[in-house]
């Protein structure tokens, strides 16, 4: 067996795995609270890499170091990602609660449709080039040809934004008060936690991980459009179901497996049907484990 | 003064939620940087008014809420779904529609004939996804898929095996059913949400297989010089052909509504009611679950089959592009929009979604826009859709039957 092919699939499915694990929690963080599976998340993700852009080439034409661009491009695509959730949740979403189950969903596709469109008018429709804007570090060199310093630091800030988020879930109020609402809404808000607060949150901090990994797969991929949201949009959302969707760190796990499988798939059996991998584990999955790796079976009432 | 207020800070959140989008536009090869400053002023008055009439029909929707069942009763109905009940009203406005329908291809340009064929494509296409949504309460997301079976089937039998399109139209519904059945079979037990997201997960590994396996379809470039339509061996030209699609396509759009509408009262038709209502209610009271999902899976799938195969003589070319999950997305708004379970709903909208886009094109920048915004608008004001579905109401007229139910 050749182990350095081996390794190298690995990696790449390991960078792949923690961007879709960083989506992926979106998805499943807004389902865990309101079961509604929010089409437009990948939209914000896609936000995120053309906010990320502009604040690049914005700072490029004043000359700025590379290293102060590519951090006030995350933070300012992390804040208006953020601002987007929010507004996004009380536009589409927050009218709806309590309506049938259809509704939302047909609101979120909607959303999905207006934001997508609202980039093609306001900037365009044609792929863009992103910059690079990770240098390659010195002491990746002998790895650089199958990891470098960009899968490094994709990795490294999922894997720490993650760590960030199980702990804040873990350890802060908010997040008890977000683990509370998951579980029964109804019986949160009576003990007086702010259900519309929390929700509110949830689209924050999801829409934030998710314009994190719009940026940084942008600078790895070196280019950008508007569809880009879509492919990793449902990419993610099929992580968030092989994880056991409502579960944070199911999507993680999801989000790693998937990336592991499709990276093996594509280099050992065939590189075109990628995708067709990655949906057919979802359907597998979901015929003989609907609830996932880490989801507990849904209860059925009588 | 407090709505003054309300609109001003929402006037002032979106232009600074619009500002890098709207504003900006860098060019990263040339490095130059293009400021667009109108634009900030147009999203602050735009939103400073949309934010009036939102906030107002936020609080007509809540008033409501509130009106009791006696003064909601008559209301409720849009007047179309009410003047369609009276047979007076109904029959000759059926019979002005269909003469209006015949005529329509004489009265219009080649251009205008092809926007209807689409729309009765969808009408189609929504007609069965209604079967399986609204009708027996299954949330399918991969309906795209039977309408690629379809296309492809007539695609495929015609390039290989030079297949006409008469024989081929029975075919590709046929073939779309049995993938309907087929897929129905693992996902019995799922049910709500897990049952969408198996389906879409299904319409997108049909559509990827039909792009990946080249060497039967061609791949991502798709089939082309597929047959149109024969008419008893006479060579139609282009214009003529179109017509004839659209009589084709109107003739099916026809059975279609009337085996729907004859489905719904059918024994069929309310054992899937049913199991929208109640599944576990529905197996107790005896009623096979997995034949009735089957039944609806198939029932629905083999109506985008037929459209599948009308699409692809039509075009005369097809390529996977045309069966993404946008398109599921968008037959699943028609059924949603239009009201779940109302045939009349599907058709309205079919009408909003398919002639609208259409007919916008003089906006052709922001059609897609409205049309998005209609989408969210839609369902945050008036959920139910266009026409609100209602259930049959079941009446015992005998009086001694009404007697023994007491005792």
């Amino acid at each position: 067996m050749d182990w350095d092919f081996f390794i190298e699939l690995g990696l790449g499915g390991l960078t792949r795995g923690s961007i879709y694990a960083l989506i992926a929690i979106g998805y499943t963080m807004v389902y865990g609270i309101i079961e509604l599976i929010n089409f437009a998340h990948g939209e914000i993700y896609m936000l995120g890499a053309f906010t990320g852009l502009i604040v690049a080439g914005v700072m490029g034409v004043y000359g700025f170091p590379v290293f102060a661009i590519l951090l006030m491009a995350i933070v300012i695509a992390v804040l208006y990602c953020a601002a987007y959730g929010y507004t996004m949740e009380k536009v589409a979403y927050k009218p709806l609660r309590g309506a049938a189950r259809l509704s939302p969903l047909i609101s979120a596709i909607g959303m999905s449709l207006f934001l997508q469109n609202y980039i093609i008018l306001a900037q365009t429709s044609d792929f863009l080039p992103f910059p690079e804007l990770i240098p390659d570090f010195e002491f990746m060199e002998p790895v650089a040809h199958i990891f470098g310093s960009t899968d490094l630091v994709i990795v490294v800030a999922s894997s720490v934004s993650m760590l960030a988020l199980t702990l804040f879930i873990k350890f802060t109020k908010m997040g008890k008060a977000m683990r509370a609402t998951a579980q029964n809404r109804k019986m949160a808000m009576l003990l007086g936690i702010n259900a519309d607060k929390i929700i509110s949150t949830t689209f924050i901090i999801g829409s934030s991980l998710a314009a994190l990994g719009g940026v940084l797969v942008s600078t790895h991929s070196g280019q950008l459009n508007f569809m880009i949201g879509f492919i990793a949009g449902v990419k993610a959302f099929t992580a968030a179901v092989l994880g056991g969707i409502g579960s944070i760190p199911g999507a993680m796990l999801g989000g790693l497996f998937l990336g592991l499988t499709e990276s093996y798939a594509a280099g050992y059996i065939s590189s075109d049907y990628e995708d067709v991998f990655a949906f057919s584990l979802l359907v597998i999955f979901l015929i003989f484990r609907p609830s996932g790796i880490l989801g507990k079976a849904p209860v059925e009432k009588v | 003064m407090q709505g003054l207020k309300q609109s001003i800070i929402a006037s002032l959140w979106f232009m600074f939620l619009t500002f890098p989008i709207m504003v900006v536009r860098v060019n990263t090869i040339e490095n130059t940087i293009e400021w667009r400053w109108m634009n900030l002023a147009y999203v602050g008055v735009g939103i400073f008014f949309i934010s009036y009439v939102w906030r107002w029909a936020l609080a007509r929707k809540e008033a409501k809420q509130y009106e009791t069942e006696s003064t909601t009763k008559q209301k409720k109905q849009l007047w179309l779904s009410r003047a369609m009940e009276e047979p007076a009203v109904a029959r000759p406005a059926l019979a002005a529609i269909f003469a209006l329908s015949v005529a329509l291809p004489l009265l219009v340009t080649t251009y205008q004939t092809n926007i209807f064929i689409s729309f009765l494509l969808y009408v189609v296409l929504g007609l069965g996804l209604n079967i399986i949504v609204g009708v027996a309460g299954l949330l399918f997301l991969g309906h795209a898929a039977f309408y690629a079976i379809g296309a492809y089937s007539y695609a495929l039998l015609n390039h290989y095996f030079g297949i006409g399109f008469w024989v081929a139209l029975p075919l590709g519904g046929l073939f779309a059913c049995l993938g309907g059945i087929m897929l129905a079979f693992p996902v019995l037990r799922l049910r709500g949400d897990y049952l969408a997201i198996v389906t879409l997960g299904f319409g997108e590994i049909v559509r990827l297989v039909l792009e990946n396996w080249s060497s039967l379809t061609g791949g991502p470039s798709g089939i082309s010089n597929i047959d149109r339509p024969g008419l008893f061996g006479v060579e139609l030209s282009v214009a003529d052909a179109n017509i004839y699609i659209y009589y084709i396509v109107l003739a099916l759009a026809i059975i279609t509504i009337i085996s729907v509408q004859r489905l719904k009262d059918s024994r069929i038709g309310r054992a899937l009611q049913a199991l929208r209502e109640d599944e576990i209610a529905c197996q107790a009271m005896g009623i096979d679950r997995v034949n009735v999902k089957l039944m609806a899976f198939g029932l629905g799938t083999a109506w985008a089959g037929f459209a599948g195969v009308i699409f692809a003589a039509k075009t005369t070319f097809i390529n996977p592009a045309s069966f993404t999950f946008m398109e599921s997305a968008i037959i699943l708004s028609i059924v949603v929009l239009g009201g779940m379970g109302s045939n009349l709903g599907v058709i309205l909208g079919s009408a909003f979604l398919v002639l609208m886009p259409e007919y916008l094109r003089a906006f052709s920048e922001y059609r897609m826009i409205i049309f998005a915004s209609a989408m969210v608008l839609m369902m945050v004001f008036r959920p139910q859709g266009l026409i609100a579905p209602k259930g049959r109401k079941y009446h015992i007229d005998d009086p001694d039957l009404v007697q023994k139910g007491d005792s």
